[in-house]
């Protein structure tokens, strides 16, 4: 048989043999070949998509992180700022505070002692009069028979020592 | 546009092929269905018995002396010389059986419609006995039947063409079917195994070849084109495998390329659109005398591009089979001049088989590519509607 001749048995048999592969391979090749292949396709594409999506988002996020920050650290300073017045101002204040307390206490205390140095003073003048006029007594051996003129005496005699520099006070 | 590069080798190779059927040393013989190992064997025991009796020069120029030893050896084996041209001719064209080694034949289903009996004869292809005897009043040459008793018959037999094909169409649908189960499980994930070599080549086709050659609404020619690509790959693969299962020129023959073809040409038909009729029918925008030129070249024009598809593959593939096969005839034509040229020759033609065998490599691929790419060229061609009136 030349070349270019054919028996009829060839292109029959061709012709049955291509129809069901073409047949058989679009039914359960082709179909979901392409068809996985295409959702292949989508779902790069999505996926790429939403890449760029999400790195806009970030970038949006980003600044808004920025943004944020920068707000915090403009409130930290302030808070920061505003305590440090308010600690300086109270320490101040308990400074004064104190320091008047303290003169108060200083004063009052110095007042007391005063008050009580002079009754002390008062007491020990009583004690001592009543004591040299008991000295008077036994050194002249004679007592005033009249209270009452003893008394005048008394009072005339520490007008004088009132009288008299201070020596008697250390 | 039919004689492209490929075809102007297959005219090289035709000429070669001319050349070694008309040299002196291989005397055209008749009959016999005896194979290249065979002939291997009896050159080389020929040379030998030269050699030992010492009956005949060595150096045999004369076509005489050719004759003589041709004789000589015929006496001795029971064989004839080495014809090149036969054995291509056995190796490319179809046959009812398949000749696999040796003695060792494949039987295929001979199945003929009588006409003049009026009925079918179904019978094994092992009744002819390698073509030398006949059957039910039929003989076999070289996948040709012939009535000897002059009946009107149409030849349906499975042949070795036919068989290599169901064996290509299996391997397809094992490949593809295994690669569509590996899609259908993993989904959209990256593809594994098979589906990752078939997969390139479905995209480049989808993507290069059938999108751009159809344009919009490619996807409904999708299937077609898809599997006349693999179908005409595989198959030029198959035939490019020197044993059994493969080396059937089956993409090679004009009945497989010619049904592909006209597949191709009914889809375009079908699917032509007006303008496409018309541009054939009433050519725009050519003067009125000239219209009268142009349609007869139009009608042809629609009718020539499935006969390009159909010769372009057929030649292609037919060529490379018979460069090959003419590489290795070459071994045993220069061994019946003289073993020590045949084995030098053994060299030069193992390597130029080698070579050819990888550019077989390329044009099975390319071939299959040309074909699916003209023919999506074609449909887009006639789904194409256009306003424009000139730039015909």
């Amino acid at each position: 048989m030349g070349l270019l001749e054919s028996n009829w048995g060839l292109p029959f048999w061709m012709l049955i043999t291509f129809g069901l592969v073409v047949f058989v391979l679009s039914k359960y090749a082709w179909k979901p070949i392409l068809k996985s292949l295409r959702e292949r396709e989508d779902v790069i594409d999505g996926a790429i998509l939403q890449a760029e999506e999400t790195k806009l988002e970030m970038e949006k996020l980003k600044s808004q992180n920025k943004d944020l920050l920068k707000e915090a650290r403009g409130e930290r300073d302030r808070i920061l700022k505003d305590a440090k017045s308010t600690g300086e101002k109270m320490i101040a204040e308990a400074k004064k505070n104190a320091s008047i307390e303290g003169q108060k206490v200083m004063e009052q205390a110095k007042a007391e002692i005063e008050q009580q140095t002079a009754q002390a003073m008062t007491e020990l003048k009583k004690e001592v009069s009543s004591l040299s006029i008991s000295m008077a007594e036994k050194i002249i051996g004679k007592k005033f028979e009249d209270p009452k003129e003893q008394s005048i005496y008394i009072e005339q005699r520490l007008k004088d020592l009132e009288t008299m520099p201070s020596a008697s006070k250390n | 546009m039919i004689v492209d590069k490929k075809s102007r080798l297959f005219l090289a190779a035709f000429i070669a092929f001319l050349g070694i059927m008309f040299t002196p040393n291989a005397v055209l013989g008749s009959g016999h269905d005896s194979k290249t190992e065979e002939k291997a064997a009896h050159a080389d025991q020929s040379a030998d018995n030269h050699h030992a009796n010492g009956a005949q020069d060595h150096d045999v120029s004369t076509a005489a002396n050719q004759a003589e030893g041709s004789e000589a050896h015929s006496a001795d084996h029971g064989s004839e010389k080495f014809d090149a041209g036969k054995v291509i001719m056995d190796h490319v064209t179809n046959s009812h059986g398949w000749h696999i080694a040796g003695d060792l034949e494949l039987p295929l289903p001979v199945i003929i419609y009588n006409k003049t009996q009026k009925k079918w004869q179904v019978f094994s292809s092992s009744k002819f006995e390698h073509g030398h005897a006949a059957y039910l009043g039929f003989t076999a040459h070289q996948g040709k039947l012939t009535s000897t008793t002059n009946e009107e018959f149409m030849d349906f037999s499975l042949t070795k063409n036919g068989f290599s094909m169901f064996i290509g169409a299996a391997l397809l649908l094992i490949v593809l079917l295994s690669v569509a189960r590996n899609y259908k499980k993993r989904g959209v994930k990256s593809p594994k195994g098979i589906a990752s070599f078939i997969e390139p080549l479905i995209l480049f086709l989808r993507d290069d070849v059938i999108k751009p050659g159809i344009g919009k609404g490619y996807e409904k020619f999708l299937p077609y084109l898809l599997t006349l690509f693999f179908f005409i790959f595989f198959n030029n693969l198959l035939g490019l495998i020197p044993i059994f299962p493969g080396g059937a020129n089956l993409t090679g023959s004009v009945a497989i390329t010619g049904i592909l073809a006209l597949i191709t040409f009914i889809i375009v038909t079908v699917n032509g659109s007006k303008d496409y009729w018309m541009h054939i029918i009433w050519p725009p925008g050519i003067p009125f005398g000239l219209k009268f030129l142009l349609i007869p070249i139009e009608i042809f024009g629609m009718f020539l591009k499935p006969v390009v598809l159909m010769i372009r593959l057929f030649a292609n593939i037919t060529a490379g089979h018979i460069i090959i096969l003419g590489f290795f005839s070459l071994i045993f034509i220069f061994s019946e001049i003289n073993e020590w040229i045949g084995s030098g020759v053994t060299v030069f033609s193992v390597a130029f088989s080698i070579f050819m065998s990888m550019l077989e490599l390329l044009v099975a691929f390319l071939q299959a590519y040309v074909f699916t790419l003209l023919s999506s060229l074609y449909i887009g061609g006639a789904r194409e509607t256009h306003e424009h009136e000139e730039s015909h």
